[in-house]
């Protein structure tokens, strides 16, 4: 019982925050500000969906005592900590790649990284 | 419990189609990569829901390869951005 | 000959979590123990120059790595989380101040510099665009800049994050 209350409530939490990254992602001015929403957000909400799958495969282990659920609950486990590493590497990769690239960032109240690289 | 897991798997997908209107629209080469990024994410996600709803642990092998081989994509086309290429 | 074995533990470990499960010998079939094993050899042999470039085996230590975990599931937690409800509720207002700083971040190892901008990316409110490969500043991209940080030269890195000390606990794992 006390399961189906936090597997339904690591949900809801992902969902939210993976629609906000989506509404971010669309509303935002420019792409230094999109990747703030899809970066954390998204990460954020897909670690939490993640964290639901690794607690319903915890519970069910104690209900069945079935090795698959541990199994599974492991391997979610490592696919949770893949994705928050290559998350924030991919996106700084791509704003340096986008500052590189002369894309500046269009409402800004300063660029210091301008002034050191043309 | 195992009815919770796929609606939420069938919003994610929604907002997988949501982030391909950025992906269309998007005006400079780093937007779409930002957008590719996140569907991405969002497919590692939806794969680890798929995984518990279908019952089989293989969707979450799936799932690892396809976050560490996404993350090569992204530093690639993060460095053709750049110029670095 | 470290670095070969250091590698070999490591992909070893990951390939022993990933089949754990398929037979009798602990939770390990014998296949799976030799075919990881043989497997663990061919890589850590190619790629033994990756891990360890800096020919330094502070890391090795299992006290430090055990710092990992509890710096992830304490400070850095509490920090994600209050960074995601603020994007939130930047996502929903539309309220931004959006510009790039230099941070000074007085860690010297590249492990250090690695933690604390993959920190900063995750958690309040900034990305982190591009490093000064001399002087180990970061260039950040904030999404709210604090009214009359736009005057400073440089900003300390104790200064973005409000509730725990990341920076001394990175040094602490770290350095």
């Amino acid at each position: 019982m006390i399961a189906d209350i936090l597997v339904l409530a690591c949900l809801a939490v992902g969902t939210f925050f993976n629609a906000l990254g989506i509404v971010g992602l669309l509303r935002f001015p420019d792409v230094y500000t999109r990747m703030h929403a899809t970066t954390k957000m998204t990460t954020f909400g897909s670690v939490f969906t993640a964290l639901a799958v690794i607690i319903y495969g915890g519970a069910s282990y104690l209900g069945s005592t079935d090795p698959q659920y541990v199994i599974l609950s492991v391997h979610t486990l490592i696919a949770a900590v893949a994705l928050a590493f290559t998350n924030a590497l991919g996106s700084h990769a791509i704003a340096r790649g986008a500052h590189r690239s002369g894309i500046k960032p269009t409402p800004a109240v300063v660029d210091r990284l301008e002034e050191v690289q043309p | 419990m195992i009815g919770y897991f796929s609606p939420v798997a069938l919003i994610l997908v929604a907002l997988v189609c949501l982030a391909m209107v950025r992906l269309v629209l998007g005006p400079t080469p780093a937007d779409r990569a930002v957008a590719v990024d996140t569907v991405n994410t969002l497919i590692v996600a939806v794969l680890i829901l798929l995984g518990v709803v279908y019952r089989q642990i293989i969707f979450i092998d799936v799932a690892i390869v396809y976050a560490l081989l996404s993350f090569v994509s992204t530093l690639f086309i993060a460095k053709y951005i750049g110029g670095e290429l | 000959m470290i670095a070969f074995f250091v590698t070999f533990l490591l992909v070893f470990c990951i390939y022993l979590l990933l089949t754990a499960g398929s037979g009798t010998i602990g939770f390990w079939s014998a296949s799976e123990l030799i075919a990881g094993a043989g497997l663990s050899i061919v890589v850590a042999g190619i790629t033994r120059k990756f891990l360890c470039r800096s020919n330094n085996y502070r890391m090795a230590n299992p006290l430090r790595l055990l710092l990992i975990p509890i710096y992830l599931l304490g400070p850095f937690l509490v920090e994600v989380t209050k960074a995601n409800v603020d994007v939130a509720g930047r996502v929903i207002t539309g309220r931004i101040r959006p510009g790039i700083i230099r941070v000074s971040s007085d860690l010297k190892t590249d492990l250090g510099i690695f933690i604390l901008a993959n920190s900063i990316t995750l958690t309040p409110g900034t990305i982190t665009v591009d490093i000064d490969e001399k002087t180990h500043d970061l260039f950040i991209h904030n999404i709210n800049i604090a009214p009359g940080d736009e005057q400073k030269a440089t900003v300390p890195a104790r200064e973005l994050f409000s509730i725990a000390n990341i920076p001394a606990w990175i040094r602490r794992i770290a350095e």
